[in-house]
């Protein structure tokens, strides 16, 4: 499996660039985050919204520069955090260049049924990074902890049980 | 997961629609189906009822609000039963919360 800075390579899933596929693809991230990380249900939740959002933007992208090429999702793992990357083919975006949403109670907020994605990921991951070319964008979000130090939960029930 | 609807119009005004499952870019199209549906049948009062969604997303969000600006323009409401720490969480981010009339039960939503 490959190693960068970014930690060593668990998984890496193609899938078409199709909206059926981004539930597979979350799926697959959440029930690696809860089975090796010691993150919080919570946490696992944020971490399988943002996937989503990324997938989301990863397919319109695809689709706004007609290309079939697939989705790639990657997990690299690393002993303080986990990284999921989330890359597509489209032609590329500015990062900076992202509009700001209008407060809530501003009229305008109803005209602001898309481009949610981005800042949702923004406060629900711990870091969040793009590379973007236009062959292409990268969506790089961590998620710090640590790998699950064993089932500490169940050993408690266990006892409890055990007592009882 | 699949994405299930349900709609009530046995307590006028409103309508209910009953949403179970994941509301992601796959499913919402669906909702915004059923939501255009009902307007168009002319309904003004909607409740989306969500307690027993799972997930939601962005889109699925998407497809809310635009739901209520079109009820809005058309001088009706869209309001949400929703309980979920998850599923508020979102709305809580996007500066939704103050934009749709949220409440816990049914009940309280029908009482406007």
């Amino acid at each position: 499996m490959a190693s960068t800075a970014a930690g060593t390579m668990s998984v890496e899933l193609s899938v078409p660039s199709r909206s059926e596929y981004v539930a597979v693809v979350r799926l697959v991230v959440a029930s690696l985050a809860a089975g090796t990380r010691n993150l919080a249900a919570d946490r696992i939740d944020d971490l399988k919204l943002a996937v989503s959002e990324a997938c989301t933007n990863a397919i319109e992208a695809n689709r706004n520069a007609g290309s079939d090429a697939a989705v790639i999702a990657s997990c690299w793992e690393a002993p303080e955090r986990l990284e999921v990357c989330i890359a597509d083919s489209g032609t590329g975006f500015e990062p900076a260049a992202l509009r700001a949403h209008p407060q809530a109670n501003d009229p305008e907020r109803l005209n602001f049924e898309r481009g949610l994605g981005i800042p949702l990921i923004r406060s629900l991951v711990d870091d969040l990074r793009f590379e973007s070319t236009p062959q292409g964008t990268k969506v790089w979000m961590t998620m710090f902890g640590g790998p699950d130090s064993g089932d500490q939960t169940t050993e408690i029930v266990r006892t409890v049980v055990d007592r009882d | 997961m699949e994405l299930d609807l349900h709609v009530d119009t046995s307590h006028p005004p409103y309508a209910i629609i009953a949403v179970r499952g994941e509301l992601d870019v796959y499913s919402a199209p669906r909702l915004r189906e059923a939501l255009i549906e009902l307007v168009s049948e002319g309904h003004r009062q909607l409740i989306a009822d969500l307690e027993a969604v799972d997930f939601l997303d962005s889109t699925g969000l998407g497809v809310l609000v635009g739901g209520l600006k079109r009820l809005r323009s058309n001088d009706g409401d869209l309001a949400l039963v929703c309980t979920q720490a998850r599923v508020l969480k979102v709305f809580d981010i996007t500066g939704l919360t103050g934009v749709f009339r949220i409440t816990s039960t049914l009940e309280d939503a029908m009482e406007g």
